[in-house]
């Protein structure tokens, strides 16, 4: 197979790549769009295994394959069951996937550089100091981030006096040695220290990130992965590599910066401000809050002619999906008009409701993006908070001195009634206190997601609770 | 490998604007779907692991290599998979009556 051939079959990948994206953006076309990106990985693969052939020529076929072959069996069987974990498991998923995308290029990076260290010119140091620095930093940092998803390690941040100029010192250390070694390529000391501090600064960097930040962080390491591929690319002189890497690159900074802005937060704000710690010594009265019955709450969604609903990240916890899968069914056959308003960040990674929720069998077309529910919210009559707290606190809108003021909400303080679905009276992850809850037209209803649904549902099936 | 920095920067810079114009339009709908699949996408690592994994020219370079096709290969056929498996939940209206 002559070298043309395979820069073809990579130009074709590349655009199958684009393409892929491209017609993701809508769910008619995008299974359509993950064919594409199959296909796309088929070329490149195919012709990465033609560009050996010289190799298989010279010492035979199998030897120069195995490698890759065991390699190919071991993947496909981890990769396999890691596709069919549950829907609430996705974040964690996610974050370990990006491990794996980061360890590969780490990998490939260091070795690279023993292959041909010392003779490295400038350029091909400076990228693959780039690729390993990435790589490594990501693949401890996804791994933190699986640990705290997974809650084998504890989900709230934890925050010490001087963590960001420790963690700022240790970044800035590697990337000096990383510069060092741009001229002085045959320090191989030096470079394993590199990749020990890049490894370190994976690790502190996550320690501080509580779980409400999991989203914009997710979505930061998916940029970091693929610019690690990309600075490969370069090292490696590899265009397939450049092109696939900028748009991995480029995918991750947008859902970063959605998902900052959809909590009024910088990006050095996230990484840097311990957001998230409980701060207590606020007001502590006792204040009354209405709450209600199964019974009672099954009354109010009967009569109403449209009911809103407002997942969050407790919905998933409680595994409440399919129990609030029945509550549609009953209230829509009961003509009902039910719709769910999901907020940019509710979960713990971009779409992680919409995904729940069509794995509940809930058209997507209920689905609605917060602007849409917020114009709606006048109209609705009942707002039914399931597992969510900050993004319905009105002290966004209206309290000046809130550690979330500005952050855009669902207005669930428009509709006529506002249930809230609570296991007690704690406040949120930004340890803040919702006024909603004090509200007249507010009733809270105290237990389970899940059970507390399943209990409403009864009630409308006709049975006692 | 000494190769030409600027028409690898050139590349780099399209690229970037094309993702971000192409993901620009991506529905919050899909955004666990997109993550999942740039995920795959970013497994094209696979390209650089397979070529040190099939030179094998030390015994270094040949671990290094086959794990990080091993890492890649997770993330491909993972990646995809679960990609699918969510697109396929996604419907538009009910088929059975309750």
């Amino acid at each position: 197979m002559s070298e043309h051939a395979i820069h073809v079959l990579y130009m074709a990948s590349a655009a199958c790549f684009i393409l892929a994206l491209k017609w993701l953006s809508a769910v008619p076309t995008a299974r359509r769009g993950v064919i594409t990106g199959i296909i796309g990985m088929l070329l490149a693969v195919g012709g990465t295994l033609m560009l050996l052939t010289p190799e298989a020529q010279a010492h035979g076929w199998f030897h120069t394959y195995r490698w890759i072959l065991i390699a190919f069996v071991v993947g496909a069987a981890i990769g396999v069951p890691m596709a069919m974990m549950p829907m609430t498991a996705v974040p964690q998923r996610t974050a370990l996937s990006h491990a794996f995308g980061a360890l590969a290029a780490g990998l490939v990076g260091t070795a690279e550089y023993y292959l041909r260290t010392p003779d490295l010119d400038r350029f091909t140091m400076g990228a693959l100091g780039v690729e390993i620095i990435l790589g490594f930093l990501t693949f401890t940092a996804s791994l933190m981030a699986f640990g705290k998803l997974q809650e084998i390690l504890p989900t709230r941040p934890i925050v010490y006096r001087m963590q960001n100029v420790v963690n700022l010192s240790v970044f800035a250390a590697s990337v000096l040695i990383g510069a060092w070694l741009v001229a002085h390529p045959g320090h191989t000391g030096l470079f394993l220290v590199m990749i020990a501090l890049a490894l370190v600064f994976g690790v502190m960097l996550i320690i501080p990130i509580g779980g409400a930040d999991m989203p914009t962080v997710i979505a930061l390491l998916n940029s970091y992965a693929g610019l690690s591929a990309c600075a490969m690319g370069f090292v490696l002189d590899n265009k397939l590599l450049i092109v696939a890497g900028a748009l991995d690159g480029s995918s991750g900074l947008i859902l970063s910066i959605i998902m900052c802005k959809a909590m009024n937060r910088s990006f050095t704000n996230v990484l840097f401000g311990g957001f998230g710690q409980v701060q207590t010594g606020g007001k502590a009265e006792q204040r009354t809050v209405r709450s209600a019955s199964p019974e009672e709450a099954a009354a109010f969604l009967e009569a109403a002619n449209s009911v809103m609903v407002v997942p969050g990240y407790g919905m998933a916890v409680a595994q409440a999906q399919h129990r609030v899968r029945d509550l549609f069914d009953q209230l829509t056959s009961r003509g009902v008009d039910v719709k769910f308003a999901i907020h940019p960040v509710a979960g713990r990674m971009p779409g992680h409701m919409n995904v729940l929720l069509a794995e509940a069998e809930i058209p997507y077309d209920k689905l609605v993006e917060m602007e849409d529910a917020n114009i709606e919210m006048p109209q609705v009559d009942v707002a039914l908070i399931i597992g969510a707290n900050d993004v319905t606190n009105p002290a966004a809108r209206e309290k000046k001195d809130s550690p979330i003021y500005g952050m855009p909400i669902i207005d669930v303080d428009k509709a006529r009634t506002v249930m809230v679905i609570k296991r007690s009276m704690n406040p949120g992850f930004a340890g803040i206190d919702n006024d909603l809850y004090y509200y007249d037209k507010t009733l809270m209803l105290f237990g389970d997601a899940k059970d507390f649904v399943g209990k409403i549902v009864k009630v409308l099936e006709g049975g006692t609770s | 490998m000494q190769s030409e920095l600027l028409p690898l920067l050139y590349i780099f810079l399209l690229a970037t604007f094309v993702g971000l114009e192409v993901i620009r339009r991506v529905s919050p709908l899909l955004h666990t779907p997109l993550m999942s699949l740039t995920n795959a996408i970013s497994a094209i690592a696979v390209v650089g692991s397979i070529v040190i994994a099939g030179k094998q020219e030390t015994t270094l370079s040949t671990v290094l290599g086959t794990v990080a096709v091993a890492a890649s290969m997770i993330n491909i056929v993972g990646g995809y998979l679960i990609t699918y498996r969510m697109l396929r939940m996604f419907k538009k209206r009910e088929t059975k009556q309750p």
